[in-house]
């Protein structure tokens, strides 16, 4: 019995290395969800959609036969081409952007189903192969300590490109989109073209997310992306609650809380999974923490500020006072 | 320096709530011209200012701005002619980033914004120098994120993002209403620097008579949508409040009626 405990232990430590190649992959992901969230201050669901679409492409060009670099620069432009659509649908056709993005997802699901089929030479297909043992993949589940380094060499690259963008010109026009659109536009500075081009780099961003899931799995899956924005959220919140004090102004550092946010969200998710949670729940679960984070400054403005908190914090501290002041008299 | 000629706006045309804003509003500033603008609620003040930056397209008439005819410019376009100050302090500034980033993105306003660097070091010297300018100590707060600004502290940098880089015309909506009355005052001092000392052509609403006497070479009423009465000069010197609200009802045939504007 012991000797079943101890193993159990023994695979949970084992299962650690692969929860945070995961976590980093996902974590890269976030940081697309970062730049539409946090920075252009829009949800942006279609990262669901793109997410797959980075995997099929990757998978589908490297199964036709094409390089791997090529194969990954073109998920990445398919993820581009993703921004650039709910990009239009929200600026150019004025609509909400959370719908924007569902349409978005749902014109991939769509695509997604086309590009795999394409590499098998069907009409569609929901899933494709893409084993490290038959083509020469990045990262791998099989190969932990190389993806694990190329990982963090990838993700090195990301947060250093992404803090000299945002500290550009435009990098800056766009954080003051984000920030307050009446006085980006008083500035001069055209926020529709803002938005769009920061659209088209997060979904570019999730699909280069996508194409590492894919190598690092073995395949494209049509369902691969579903709640991801959710996963993408919640990296976000963690990195932001566990990792926040470290970070307070610099844009590198806040990044890099998002991706360590990713790596805490995948840890927890195979220690839960090792105490024996179905592992059906876990979407459930996800949902409901990012549900509650999202929910915490919302309940602190509503009630734990304002005139009539501070007042009954005041009767508080006015009773303990009393009391205090009644049990020294005594 | 500005051209308005025969501007008509109506809102929500054809439904209930159709409201004609602007009736044919003409009005030529000159160069260095200090215009303040008053008149009741719904007079058609913060519409002409809106007009002017193109917010939202005219139903007719042409504004002309420095010779060159605006009224196919959209907002972001016309902002290299203009310098905008809002009403509400929020709206002037970006509250998550830092006082010298806003700065940076108002000196870049009507050039394209390249991948150069946002800001450069001798941008931050001639930045800490303007803000001495405000006398409220932010030239040593410089990377201080702005929401962290008082309101007035908020609309006295607007004020310098709107006239960091020379525009037309400066249009400033209502922009003391939202402080409190020593605020306003201090703000409105450092406006009136800024407009001599960079020789701008402003136009300012306001709701306060004692201002709007006090500030400026013209003063400009309007009523229902239009402009009911400009004044100018050694005129508009003497005017006092009990003569403005005399010519309202004069003009309009109606009697002033917003208590706002008598009582402060």
């Amino acid at each position: 019995m012991g000797c079943s405990v101890m193993g159990t232990i023994m695979n949970y430590f084992a299962s650690l290395p692969g929860a945070v190649a995961q976590g980093m992959i996902w974590g890269i992901m976030a940081i697309g969800v970062y730049i539409t969230y946090k920075i252009l201050d829009i949800a942006d669901l279609s990262v669901d959609g793109s997410i797959c679409t980075g995997a099929a492409v990757c998978a589908a060009m490297m199964t036709m036969g094409y390089s791997l670099a090529v194969s990954m620069i073109v998920a990445f432009v398919s993820g581009l081409l993703a921004g650039l659509l709910t990009g239009l649908f929200h600026t150019f056709m004025g609509i909400p952007a959370i719908l924007a993005g569902i349409l978005t997802q749902l014109i991939l699901w769509s695509v997604n189903l086309k590009i795999m089929g394409l590499a098998l030479d069907k009409a569609s297909a929901a899933n494709l192969p893409l084993s490290s043992r038959n083509f020469d993949t990045l990262v791998s589940m099989l190969e932990m300590n190389r993806s694990l380094l190329v990982l963090a060499l990838f993700i090195l690259v990301i947060v250093g490109v992404l803090y000299w963008f945002f500290g550009t010109e435009y990098g800056s026009a766009l954080r003051a989109t984000g920030a307050n659109l009446t006085m980006s536009r008083a500035q001069g500075i055209n926020t529709g073209l803002a938005k769009i081009i920061g659209l088209m780099l997060s979904n570019g961003i999730v699909a280069l997310s996508g194409a590492l899931l894919a190598q690092y799995q073995g395949n494209a899956d049509i369902n691969m992306g579903k709640g991801a924005i959710v996963i993408g959220l919640a990296a976000v919140i963690i990195g932001e609650a566990l990792f926040g004090w470290f970070a307070k102004t610099n844009f590198a550092l806040k990044l890099t809380t998002v991706l360590l946010g990713g790596i805490v969200y995948f840890i927890v998710y195979s220690t839960v999974i090792y105490m024996g949670l179905e592992s059906n729940y876990l979407k459930l679960l996800s949902a409901v923490v990012v549900a509650i984070f999202l929910a915490i400054p919302y309940w602190k403005k509503q009630y734990f500020s304002g005139a009539a908190h501070a007042e009954k914090k005041a009767q508080k501290a006015a009773e303990k006072k009393a009391k205090k002041e009644e049990t020294e008299n005594a | 320096m500005l051209k308005l000629e025969n501007v008509r706006k109506t809102f929500n045309a054809g439904t209930i709530n159709e409201k004609k804003a602007l009736c044919g509003v003409n009005l030529h500033l000159n160069p260095g011209d200090f215009v303040t603008i008053i008149g009741g609620n719904g007079a058609g003040k913060s519409t002409t200012l809106n007009a002017v930056a193109g917010v939202w397209p005219i139903d007719a008439g042409d504004i002309v701005i420095d010779g060159e005819n605006v009224n196919k410019l959209c907002e972001y376009k016309r902002a290299k002619y203009l310098g905008r100050v809002f009403q509400d302090p929020m709206n002037g500034t970006a509250a998550t980033m830092e006082i010298q980033e806003n700065l940076a993105i108002a000196s870049r306003r009507g050039e394209r914004r390249t991948l150069k660097w946002g800001i450069s070091r001798r941008e931050k010297d001639e930045f800490r120098e303007l803000l001495k300018i405000l006398d409220l100590g932010l030239e040593d707060r410089m990377t201080a994120k702005v929401g962290l600004l008082s309101g007035g502290q908020r609309q006295a940098l607007t004020l310098l993002m709107a006239s960091i880089k020379k525009p037309k015309i400066l249009l400033l909506d209502e922009h003391t209403a939202a402080l409190d009355p020593k605020t306003a005052a201090k703000v409105l001092e450092i406006t009136e620097k800024l407009i001599r000392e960079n020789e701008l052509t402003a136009m300012m609403v306001t709701h306060n008579m004692k201002d709007a006497i006090a500030y400026g070479n013209r003063l400009i009423m309007m009523h229902e949508g239009r402009i009911i009465f400009d004044i100018a000069g050694e005129e508009k010197k003497h005017l006092t409040v009990e003569g403005l609200v005399k010519k309202f009802s004069q003009t309009s045939g109606e009697e002033f009626a917003s208590d706002r504007a008598l009582l402060s």
